[in-house]
């Protein structure tokens, strides 16, 4: 023994010693390219799956968004449609079918033709439960959008078919006016049938779509890297070689690595380290519009916030600029809509309520209540991004009502059981909020405020608010399809929701994000996925 | 000898059975139904029956167990809930990477434990014991995290001396052959590549290392205290030995039993421990997996993660009573 252990602390002496001393190296090495443009994008969590169908994670989308193509497409900074693969795009006056005419020429990662039939493969996939290529997931993206598979009572799609190489049809069972909206979501990206044929259920670890960059390999929990598409269909792009998304899962950390040059962006940059980020010249702060709502709804079922006259003095008694200072760091708006100011259809005309407390006690006596009530006030048990202190920003809410009169007693549960609670109605008042998909009023108004979705156990309107007027112009907002008209009858809704007050919109969150300063043209997407095609370095 | 490792083998299976019943009731006891926990704000009931139906979860707990147990014992660790892949494929990088940076922070803390409590003891109740130990009273009580973001604050933002994050600079290549980063870009020659990976290992093993670290230089401290004592070493001076061999040939190998326990005891923790200083390094160890599985209710990588784990422990803890023959031969089987 004697004879092996001197040896051995000896070698180990020597190993720790050369630890000790490796920081003089030079961390590149010297094999690189010069010319090879890589951006390293550091993220606080790995993707699910690649197979943009099958996730509905925003780390999953966020990549896929960079190897795919969808019909149609957001603006680079809102969620107005632009051309895509299909350059133009027609409904028919009853609004149940729509042709797209596609660009022609465009070709896979895997240099198979990009046409009519791909579409209608794709969409065949996701619809039809019984298509032998309906794996690899559950398609949930598909079924929440669509109202449900192929034979199912509310599902919009009843058919797709080709019309010749550069056209398709969508033939629909209801007008569905979100539904190019729909469309344009990274997550009905065309893929390769092709591919698709070859991976089956493992597809979603060897993604081929038609976009800017082609995958090339996944480190998981680590990093996903895609290199250019050199046959991309807009020429000359993209500007980078090579994008990695790396795994980082603790914010502080990944700024700390993007102050050392391991990163080149982050995302998820703590509202608090905003200032080290403007304070540093190497560095700039990048701000996310938002496209999410946090709330606080009121059980209108219940007394006493059955009555609208408690609900507006509640309303009256919250301070919602003091909760966007003393909570998000000033990065995030305060709400008077459940819909946010990225989101076209917004109406800026409401005027919110104004933050008296006098006011309100005076209302709240009006509704027979002068010396106020009890209640219990739920708060949820996790950190969202429109929410990141629930339990604090309830107790900062709390003391306000409490000032008029109303005791409150913060009740909080696991988050599975909170969220089954508060759609089958069992809260009085409840904190929750809402991210939007698709950039389409519908998706926030609809879900949120619709009758048809205030049925417990399952209402996504935990308000329960119901309001035959507000339901019948959203309805009709969602089989028109002229944008206008929309526009009109949600501005029109959100004022009648406005006065009944079936929860206080708290605040619109803005996310942050921070990039080194020789970053250019990167342009963060209220959807929370963006793509790098016209982003470059310039060292 | 054999005879006592057949024996300890054979004692694996109880532990390892006990083992999948704890973890088991552990995560179903956890509040929260999988399902609505994936689905989210956005569940419907349909949506909702149809994942339970589809993971097993309308049957009963004792079916689901005698399932589960069934599957394990032929082989299967089973399919992800989450990423829907098969979980023997996917654990094998995140505990690839676990094991070599407990291993690389058994290294650091073993090298600088033992030798400063070797140097404590020799030079007893000097400023460097005094100083030695102090250092480990603070490397025992130092948080994980705390050091951590020290860490990279220091040596990577303010010296840039080392890389704070990762396994390798992702802007270079490295072919994953067996997953040992250090062995892969060895047997690759790629030196660039060796050193890059290096250099990755050395602030989260000194941080994963610090607390062994300190724990072993106190035992090693307090068992060459014993052994300095004893005939032998006197008669070792006594013949006119340098000191140095006295210590590092004569009395380090009798006081290294207990240290080789410790160590043995701290790798298993470290295995199953690093996920603070895989959370704060960006490091995809198993620790990490295991984490993100319990806070999606992935019941399948909680209850095969922790079961690989909880072999390695066993596994170590038994090579380590092997080792003790032959450190020290009066020691029979």
């Amino acid at each position: 023994m004697k004879k092996i252990v001197s040896p051995i602390l000896g070698v180990l002496l020597a190993v720790s010693l050369m630890l000790t001393g490796c920081g003089s190296q030079s961390a590149t090495s010297p094999s690189a390219p010069q010319a090879e443009k890589t951006l390293i994008e550091g993220r606080g969590g790995d993707s699910v799956s690649l197979d943009p169908a099958n996730v509905t994670d925003g780390e999953s989308l966020r990549v896929t968004e960079n190897i795919f193509d969808t019909l149609v497409a957001y603006k680079p900074n809102n969620t107005e449609i632009i051309p895509s693969l299909a350059t133009e795009w027609k409904a028919s006056p009853d609004g149940k079918e729509w042709t797209f005419t596609l660009q022609d020429g465009v070709k896979f990662h895997d240099g198979t033709d990009f046409n009519a039939d791909a579409v209608v493969f794709n969409f065949q996939r996701w619809m039809d439960k019984s298509n032998p290529y309906h794996t690899g997931g559950d398609f949930d993206y598909f079924q929440s959008m669509f109202g449900g598979f192929k034979g199912d009572k509310g599902c919009v799609i009843a058919d797709v078919k080709a019309l010749d190489k550069t056209h398709v049809q969508f033939s629909l069972t209801v007008p569905q006016a979100p539904f190019l909206a729909n469309v344009a979501m990274t997550a009905f990206a065309i893929a390769s049938p092709d591919a698709i044929k070859k991976y089956g259920d493992k597809f979603g670890q060897n993604p081929v779509g038609t976009g800017p960059f082609v995958f090339k390999e996944w480190k998981p929990n680590d990093s996903i890297t895609v290199v250019k598409n050199k046959n991309f269909w807009q020429k000359g792009l993209p500007k980078l070689d090579k994008l990695i998304f790396r795994v980082i899962p603790d914010n502080t950390a990944r700024l700390t690595a993007l102050q050392s040059g391991e990163l080149d962006l982050m995302d998820g940059l703590n509202p608090s380290d905003a200032a080290t980020v403007k304070g540093n010249s190497k560095l700039q702060l990048v701000t996310r519009p938002s496209m999410n709502v946090g709330y606080l709804s009121f059980n209108t079922t219940k007394p006493p916030f059955d009555n609208v006259k408690v609900r507006q003095a509640l309303s009256m008694a919250v301070n919602k600029k003091g909760l966007v200072d003393a909570f998000y760091n000033g990065m995030a708006l305060p709400a008077k809509n459940a819909l946010p100011p990225s989101v076209w259809g917004y109406n800026d005309a409401v005027k919110d309520y104004e933050y008296n407390l006098d006011a309100a006690k005076k209302l709240l006596a009006e509704a027979g209540y002068p010396n106020g009530f009890e209640t219990d006030f739920w708060a949820m048990p996790v950190a969202r991004q429109y929410m990141p202190q629930p339990q604090k920003i309830a107790e900062s809410i709390q003391a306000d009502f409490a000032k008029i009169g109303v005791k409150t007693k913060i009740v909080s549960m696991e988050w599975a059981t909170y969220l089954k609670k508060t759609k089958n109605g069992e809260h009085p008042m409840a904190l929750l909020g809402w991210t939007g998909d698709n950039g389409d009023p519908d998706n926030f108004l609809y879900v949120l405020l619709d009758k048809d979705n205030a049925n417990p156990p399952a209402a996504s309107n935990i308000s329960l608010y119901k309001n035959d007027k507000v339901h019948e112009l959203l309805f009709k907002a969602q089989i028109t399809p002229d944008i206008q008209v929309r526009t009109d009858l949600y501005k029109q809704a959100q004022l009648l929701i406005h006065d009944d007050a079936p929860m206080v919109p708290l605040v619109h969150s803005t996310p942050l994000l921070a990039s080194a300063s020789y970053v250019k043209g990167f342009i963060a997407h209220p959807t929370g996925t963006e793509r790098f095609t016209e982003v470059s370095i310039e060292k | 000898m054999l005879s006592y490792v057949a024996r300890r083998i054979l004692q694996l299976i109880p532990v390892l059975f006990g083992m999948s019943l704890v973890v088991f009731a552990i995560i179903h006891a956890i509040p929260g139904d999988p399902a609505m926990v994936i689905l989210g704000e956005r569940a419907t009931p349909q949506a909702l029956n149809e994942l339970r139906e589809r993971l097993g979860l309308n049957q009963p707990l004792y079916m689901q167990y005698w399932h589960y147990l069934l599957q394990t014992l032929g082989g299967d660790l089973g399919e992800s809930i989450r990423t829907k892949k098969a979980i023997a494929q996917e654990i094998f990088p995140y505990l690839a990477a676990t094991i070599e940076l407990s291993l690389s922070a058994l290294v650091f803390a073993a090298v600088v434990g033992v030798n400063a409590g070797i140097i404590a003891a020799w030079r007893r109740a000097s400023w460097f014991d005094y100083i030695a130990m102090l250092v480990a009273l603070i490397g025992v009580s130092m948080p994980v995290f705390w050091l951590g973001l020290m860490e990279q604050w220091v040596f990577a933002q303010k010296l840039a001396l080392l890389p704070s994050i990762g396994r390798y600079n992702a802007r270079e290549t490295i072919h994953a052959i067996t997953q040992f980063y250090v062995l892969d870009t060895l047997l690759e020659g790629n030196w660039a590549g060796f050193w890059d990976v290096v250099k990755h290992l050395v602030l989260p093993s000194v941080a994963l290392g610090t607390i062994p670290m300190a724990i072993i230089a106190r035992m090693s401290r307090s068992s060459m205290l014993e052994v300095m004592k004893a005939d032998y070493v006197r008669t070792a001076r006594a013949k006119g030995l340098n000191e140095f061999w006295v210590i590092y040939k004569h009395a380090l190998k009798n006081a290294m039993a207990p240290v080789l326990t410790v160590m043995g005891l701290q790798l298993g923790t470290l295995l199953g421990g690093a996920v603070l200083t895989e959370t704060i390094f960006g490091w995809p160890g198993i620790g990490r997996y295991i984490n993100d599985a319990i806070s999606f209710r992935d019941y399948p990588v909680v209850q095969s993660g922790i079961l690989v784990v909880a072999f390695f422990f066993v596994l170590i803890n038994l090579l380590v009573d092997i080792l003790y023959a032959y450190v020290d031969p009066r020691i029979h089987y």
